[in-house]
């Protein structure tokens, strides 16, 4: 599995890359490994709304399930990938780079030291089989 | 062998019907009305009966063989049920007929009402429900009307366990409600610290499916329902699994204020592309006012030398009409023949020998298969399909290669809490030898997963077709036979 170590991550899976005041938001490399071929994204939220930590920010569907992906910080969206929705399997494929899913303007950025470092995400996910 | 399509098969001009020379005056379309191009395949009769059989003869069915697909009971769905179902009393009745022509059907749907009350312990029941998951939208639809006939308007969130059905979160998001996450404990149980931690008076209820999606009876059931109830909550029983509590338990008795139940699992319909579903849904005194309109009873109790007539009474504060007519009454005649020939104690035998069943394949299997939920299961138990030493197989391989030993696979990746779930529920219709012929495959393909991993990648190698690219099928959609021009 992979876990980059300069990311954070969330208990439902997401990452989260900050610079500056600026958060990208995806899924993780053992989140579409768990959900394996990624047929489907559909983004709830369009550029300027705002999201608070835990709304449900898209869906996601695999030949075996179907996803949400939480809002791992709040903030107010500044971008978003839709061109994922054409390559939904980007997602399985490059899940750190090109699969990023928002960009959000961090409006409580302490919220992300609540967030795991990758050395305890990658202990937390061992342990949940 | 594959069977090619019936296009493929088309040869131009080759007709299987000639129309006669018409003996009233032609009276042509208008032009503009008629299409130019029909491209639609021509064939004899001859070849277009025996493409159709070809293709249901690659059909797979509860009558060719075993089809332990976890959640969906499908057991064998007995012949008589089907002669009952075909007199012509029955099959030929239409709903809008004058009442006083139709009693004998309205005693079948009179007589099926008073059967599911009494077996699930409620008082009231509406064979409406098209399937069982049309019964949880009413059931869910008939909370919101109980809340807000309080002036309770606040209560927006049903909780739903990570063991329930998956139809349950969506019944609940189609009726308006935000659906909550509910956690299971390490044994199976729901959560009930995070559940006493989630209940407040922003809970319209619970969704319990009890037996759950494991196979597992809640252990604290009388406590959760209770907890809900504290806090004005109501609790929804999905009863797709009841095919394991006939005769034992009463969902009413347990407290529950509603449930549906599924006539084409536990009441022996057919199902699974052979027959429409049926979802009646049944709910506690309190909830009765709110039933879909109508309901069939008693109108006038006659007298000495007069039958009862039976007709239709309309609940006081009902959600209103929600099928047309009156259900899919074929159905309601096939569940009424089946609850009539097992009679109370026959009833209590088919859920004794379903659970009986899935414990005895559980213990054959929990050998070469991890059962991460060791206990004693109900109608159904779930095992991982995957094993450390063999990295690269996965529950998918392992449903596949099943279809090369003649056996329908189990339900796969469900429920979400097990890793590489396979969901097995053999029903009571299955003999010993049926069930040791399906552990054998299964320990078979254990042990070919570890020695010859290929064998399982690349099955199935038995079938028509082989392995099918999934992918591309959920990407893919072809929704029409051609592009229609712009």
């Amino acid at each position: 599995m992979n876990t980059p170590a300069n990311l954070r991550y969330a208990k439902t899976d997401e990452w989260v890359k900050v610079d500056g005041n600026i958060a990208t938001v995806g899924i993780s490399d053992y989140a579409q490994d768990q959900l394996s071929d990624i047929v489907f994204i559909e983004f709830n939220r369009e550029i300027d709304d705002v999201i608070t930590k835990g709304d449900a920010l898209a869906t996601i569907e695999s030949v075996k399930a179907a996803a949400d992906v939480n809002a791992p910080i709040s903030g107010k969206v500044l971008e978003v990938n839709e061109g994922l929705s054409d390559i939904p399997e980007t997602l399985n494929d490059d899940p750190y780079e090109k699969a990023w899913l928002y960009k959000i303007e961090m409006s409580k950025p302490d919220e992300v030291n609540e967030l795991m470092d990758a050395a305890a995400y990658d202990q937390y996910c061992e342990g949940r089989h | 062998m594959t069977e090619p399509t019936i296009y493929e098969l088309s040869s131009a001009g080759r007709k299987g019907f000639t129309f006669a020379e018409p003996d009233v005056p032609a009276f042509p379309l208008p032009d503009e009305f008629i299409r130019k191009d029909l491209p639609l395949p021509e064939l004899s009769e001859l070849d277009v009966v025996r493409h159709f059989t070809h293709l249901s003869q690659k059909n797979y069915s509860i009558d060719s063989g075993f089809y332990p697909l976890g959640s969906c009971t499908m057991k064998y769905n007995p012949r008589i049920n089907e002669v009952v179902a075909r007199l012509n009393g029955f099959a030929q009745v239409h709903p809008l007929q004058p009442i006083e022509t139709v009693q004998g059907s309205l005693v079948v749907m009179y007589m099926l009402q008073e059967a599911l009350k009494e077996i699930s312990g409620f008082p009231a029941i509406s064979l409406q429900p098209a399937a069982g998951a049309h019964g949880e939208l009413v059931g869910v639809l008939i909370m919101r009307a109980y809340h807000l006939s309080h002036g309770d308007a606040k209560r927006k969130k049903i909780l739903l366990p990570d063991s329930a059905h998956g139809t349950n979160p969506a019944s609940s998001s189609m009726a308006g409600f935000e659906a909550v996450h509910l956690p299971s404990d390490a044994r199976g149980n729901v959560d009930l610290a995070k559940l006493k931690e989630l209940c407040d008076d922003t809970i319209a209820g619970l969704m319990l499916t009890n037996p759950n999606t494991l196979g597992l009876f809640d252990e604290h059931v009388l406590e959760v329902i209770d907890i809900v109830h504290k806090a004005g909550g109501l609790v929804y029983g999905d009863g797709a699994n009841l095919n394991a509590l006939l005769g034992i338990t009463r969902p009413g008795d347990l407290g529950f204020d509603i449930l549906h139940i599924n006539l084409h699992k536990t009441f022996s319909t057919p199902h699974g592309g052979g027959g429409p579903g049926s979802g009646p849904l049944a709910v506690a005194e309190h909830l009765a006012d709110f039933l879909p309109d109508p309901l069939v009873d008693i109108i006038d109790p006659g007298d000495e030398e007069t039958p009862p007539l039976y007709g239709f009474i309309h609940p006081k504060k009902s959600i209103g009409r929600i099928k047309s007519f009156h259900g899919h009454f074929g159905i309601i005649v096939r569940a009424l023949t089946y609850i009539l020939m097992q009679g109370a104690e026959g009833l209590r035998d088919v859920s004794e020998m379903a659970v009986l069943n899935a414990n005895y394949l559980m213990a054959l299997l929990k050998g070469s298969y991890h059962l991460p939920y060791d206990r004693d299961c109900m109608h159904e138990f779930v095992l991982e399909g995957v094993w450390p030493e063999a990295p690269d197989i996965h529950a998918l391989d392992v449903a596949k290669r099943l279809m090369d030993y003649g056996l329908h696979p189990p339900t796969n990746y469900f429920p979400l809490i097990v890793n590489e779930a396979l969901m097995i529920e053999p029903t009571e219709s299955e003999s010993k030898q049926t069930l040791d012929y399906f552990a054998d495959a299964m320990r078979k393909i254990a042990k070919e997963a570890h020695e010859q991993p290929e064998l399982l990648h690349e099955a199935p190698h038995a079938t028509p077709v082989g392995r099918l690219d999934e992918v591309k099928a959920a990407k893919d959609l072809v929704l029409c036979c051609w592009r229609p021009e712009e």
